[in-house]
């Protein structure tokens, strides 16, 4: 089975090891993720907050090329490609004159009936079914399943899981046989894109993320956003400055978890990429 | 050939200021049939009148037609002027010139000629009018009321003051209702059980009142002064001739532990319980889902242990019918259920609870005889936090509307703390204060200034445990939206009213409307906040809209005085703008088939088959016939009708045809 495909920039550079675990396991479980033919940035961050009809148009630009290349579902694991994809998607079926001035700038035909699936939707659709049976080495460790603030919010637009006490992941672990923890900090800020420009509020935020899940016995974090794992991941330096003690509490995407899992090879699922090392002991 | 008056008013300037009325009225005496026509200043007043009444006297009309304001305002006034000189009331019509026409418009010509035309087309109506007779239809002078609360109470009581039998039906083992549930009452602090309970005694001796408490309505049929229902009286497993109320039972009782809902889950009951222990009618019932007996076949322990006997397992539910004339619906509310607040973890941390369940805390009937003490530990918090509006104008949540009585309660709440823990801190985050009220604002001031609650504008993101702490995050926005951090002992959450449960299924038993949110829809919402759409049924309290005590108790006795207005005619008379099946001469008899399509598009259930026999008694036809008590004149039946056999009365599609046909025809 062959689905569409949209890595987005993240996928195919700072968090490439996310790119390797998403393809893998899809493969694992026979499917194909097809990647849009010359697709464009989301516009996330940046465009967004600069130039309305140049993040609308960017979008649609992705959408009407899935559309072209025939896909009626595009899987966007990224959060924030997801959360603009999404968005755009749902502005412009509010407002047709909106639509038509973007149509005029992309040129393209644009219809907005493609669906977008985060890479939680995409695991529910088409791989929990089949989980439970290709489970062989169950993930027993004590784990927090952190959403971060781009894969639920708005609720209004993505209508995905419960805004303020998501769920998903934490049922999803739970079948590969984690132990999800009941934590506090499952929809906090991580700091995103202040990643670059302020280590230092990214290290207090995000500290203070994985003190509550270190307080609370976690053994690893569980996430699907790129931003999310880097921040908690690469910037440990700095949290680990802010909360003034060495926390090495793990962080894994949500499809390399699955992935040990099933038996996937931990080179298989980028886990030698991460920056802090995991050390799950079973 | 007709002889038509018109009578156009200025309505002060209401319409003469836009619309030229001398000229209409000499245009509408150019109208065919129209034998005289006048404009004056106030047509509603005693002159206005008089000059119609003179009009038709002297020059013997036979139909008159009054441009001016809407029928809704004053048809019934120009209809009884006509009446009272000596026209049938129905011939007499109203052109809309003023809400339909002057109001708005600009003023000029082409405004001026609209209201010649409404005027025509009105004229050509009235041509088709025929006289019409008020319907008259007998009253059942007894009351249903449906619910048990202080609304309940209330309207039972002035009913059956007013000298006419009521019957109360609760579903609950006792009467009592939330209000029983308070600890003390805003704005004056006097205790809840003290005021209530001696009403729910005097309920239960009123002479003129039926308690039928644990049952509910199955059923309702009819219509207003006549409606029949059924009611269930579930088993109680108790013969209550026999049963003395000395509570042995409930002690003996093996299974202790069942959440008890009237101390709102914060406490526990038996099987064989009585709610509270001033709880009317004071005996018990055994609650069949939890009982040892009826889930397993063995126990019996409260049979062994009761002195009288009174203990009857084998009993059932019955169903019994009533014949009343009127109903009041009084089924209150209910609170938000929990599961819409996973950010302040109510459910999931003991110590986070609804106001409520603080009620019942503060309460000296509740289960810790009103000293303020934490579910969890039972230690007395130290620090509580009370958030307002939780979940009430959160259209994230679904609920967009105030629940107008968590502002005043939570601050009683705090108070109440305040005054009973020396030395606690309280907090309150809220959005505004709403305390509109006599003496309201001054007790909110009270709690904030004499007993030092400190409010927080501002809205809480976040409610989590750590350490045997609640920590609540939150936001000052009067200073500058800085965050807020609380450890906090507990929380309490002003949780939004919500409809009763069941209310939308209790709606379509009694065939009344209700709102997006379940809550029963009143007729009007400024003139008519007591009756509902459906002649003959009334609101009052909190299922039409969540509402405190006082407005509730003032509402159930609006509504008593509805039904005791309805009782205190001889028969009821209702205006004959029904529906109706012509007929015919035999062998016709009436052109309509029996196909009763009709009947399935009636939302009122007013369409009944009729027989028509010969001398012998041998059916000849079988016809539609609207029950004229039952007909609300909504027309559904006539749009439905392949045949055309039915038509409103006053409204017919001739009448209707008519009055397009002359606007077209210019």
């Amino acid at each position: 089975m062959e689905i569409g495909f949209y890595p987005g920039c993240s996928l195919k550079g700072t968090s490439l090891e996310y790119n390797e675990s998403v393809i893998t396991l899809a493969k694992a479980f026979d499917i194909e993720l097809v990647e849009l033919n010359d697709w464009n940035c989301c516009g996330a961050t940046a465009a967004h907050s600069m130039d309305r009809e140049l993040s609308l148009s960017l979008v649609a630009r992705i959408l009407a090329l899935a559309e072209q290349q025939g896909f009626e579902e595009i899987v966007v694991p990224c959060a924030s490609c997801y959360n603009r994809l999404s968005t755009v998607q749902y502005e412009l079926a509010q407002d047709t004159k909106l639509l038509d001035k973007i149509v005029d700038i992309i040129k393209m035909p644009y219809f907005g009936n493609v669906k977008i699936l985060n890479v939680v939707q995409f695991i529910e659709k088409y791989v929990q079914d089949n989980l439970a049976a290709k489970v062989v080495h169950p993930f027993r460790h004590e784990v927090a399943c952190y959403y971060g603030c781009l894969l639920v919010r708005p609720h209004k637009i993505l209508q995905f899981d419960q805004l303020e006490d998501p769920q998903s992941m934490d049922k999803l672990m739970t079948m590969i046989g984690a132990t999800s923890i009941d934590w506090a900090f499952k929809t906090e800020c991580c700091g995103a894109g202040l990643s670059v420009s302020r280590t230092d509020l990214v290290g207090r935020l995000s500290g203070n993320i994985l003190k509550d899940a270190d307080d609370r016995g976690a053994k690893a974090l569980v996430v699907a956003c790129p931003m999310c794992h880097s921040n908690l991941d690469m910037r440990r330096p700095a949290i680990n400055s802010y909360l003034n003690k060495s926390i090495d509490i793990p962080i894994l995407y949500i499809t390399q978890a699955i992935g040990l899992a099933i038996g996937l090879t931990p080179k298989d699922l980028g886990l030698d990429r991460h920056f802090v090392l995991i050390n799950l002991k079973d | 050939m007709s002889k038509i008056g018109v009578f156009i008013c200025h309505c002060g300037e209401n319409i003469s200021a836009t619309v030229d009325c001398q000229r209409v009225a000499e245009e509408a005496l150019k109208i065919e049939e129209v034998e005289y026509a006048i404009d004056y200043k106030y047509m509603c007043s005693d002159p206005g009148q008089t000059l119609i009444k003179q009009a038709i006297k002297e020059k013997g009309l036979d139909g008159v037609v009054v441009a001016a304001c809407s029928p809704r305002m004053h048809e019934p006034t120009f209809r009884r002027a006509c009446s009272e000189a000596g026209l049938n009331p129905y011939l007499c019509e109203i052109a809309n010139i003023r809400e339909h026409c002057s109001w708005v418009h600009e003023k000029g010509d082409a405004t001026t000629q609209k209201a010649v035309d409404i005027v025509k087309s009105l004229v050509a109506k009235v041509k088709y009018n025929k006289p019409l007779t008020p319907i008259e239809v007998p009253v059942t002078k007894k009351a249903l009321v449906i619910g048990g609360g202080i609304a309940g109470i209330q309207a039972s009581l002035d009913i059956a003051n007013c000298g006419h039998k009521v019957i109360l039906v609760e579903k609950e083992p006792s009467i009592g209702g939330h209000m029983s549930q308070l600890s003390e009452t805003f704005p004056t602090l006097d205790c809840s059980q003290c005021i209530l309970t001696p009403r729910m005694v005097e309920v239960a001796q009123h002479p003129n009142i039926t308690l039928y408490t644990y049952a509910e309505v199955e059923h309702l049929e009819g219509f207003i002064g006549n409606f029949k229902a059924s009611i269930r009286l579930k088993a109680k497993s108790i013969d209550e001739k026999l049963c003395t109320g000395c509570g042995l039972c409930t002690t003996k009782c093996p299974n202790k532990k069942i959440s008890s809902e009237f101390n709102a889950g914060l406490g526990l009951r038996t099987a064989i319980y009585v709610p509270f222990p001033q709880a009317v009618p004071n005996k018990p019932v055994i609650d069949k889902e939890h009982c040892t007996y009826y889930q397993k076949g063995k126990c019996r322990l409260c049979e062994k242990t009761c002195p009288t006997g009174a203990i009857s397992f084998d009993q059932e539910d019955r169903i019994i019918t009533e014949e009343i004339g009127a109903v009041v619906v009084t089924t209150g509310f209910d609170v938000l259920k929990p599961n819409y607040f996973p950010e302040y973890g109510f459910g999931k941390y003991k110590d986070v609870i609804t106001g409520l369940q603080f009620e019942r805390l503060a309460s000296a009937s509740g289960p810790t005889l009103g000293e303020i003490r934490r579910p969890s530990d039972g230690a007395i918090p130290k620090k509580i936090v009370f958030i307002a509006c939780a979940g009430s104008r959160d259209p994230a949540k679904g609920i967009h509307y105030c629940s107008k009585i968590c502002c005043m309660y939570t601050a009683k709440h705090a108070m109440l703390y305040q005054h009973k823990v020396h030395g606690g801190e309280s907090y309150v985050f809220y959005m505004d204060i709403r305390a509109a009220g006599k003496n309201y604002d001054e007790f909110v001031r009270r709690a904030i200034e004499e007993d030092g609650v400190n409010y927080i504008r501002g809205r809480v993101a976040r409610v989590y445990e750590k350490e045997g702490k609640l920590i609540v995050k939150g936001v000052d926005t009067l200073l500058g939206a800085t965050p807020v951090e609380i450890e906090a002992d507990m929380v309490v959450l002003a949780t939004a009213s919500v409809a009763n449960k069941g209310a939308e299924e209790l709606a379509q038993k009694l065939h009344i409307s209700y709102d997006p949110y379940k809550f029963f829809a009143e007729a009007h919402p400024k003139l008519k906040p007591v009756e509902t759409n459906t002649a003959g049924i009334y609101l009052a309290g909190a299922c039409q809209a969540p509402k405190d005590i006082p407005e509730t108790v003032g509402m159930a006795s609006g509504a008593a005085v509805k039904v005791a207005a309805l009782f205190s005619q001889k028969d009821l008379v209702r205006e004959p703008l029904v529906a109706v099946v012509n007929r015919t001469t035999p062998p016709l008899f009436s052109t309509c088939v029996g196909c009763f399509m009709c009947q399935t598009a009636c939302p009122y259930h007013a369409i009944e088959a009729e027989e028509i026999k010969d001398r012998n008694g041998n059916v000849l036809k079988t016809v539609a016939k609207v029950n004229p008590g039952l007909c609300q004149g909504c027309g559904t039946c006539v749009a439905f009708c392949r045949s055309k056999s039915i038509d409103i009365q006053g409204y017919s599609n001739e009448q209707v045809y008519a009055e397009v046909a002359a606007l077209l025809n210019d």
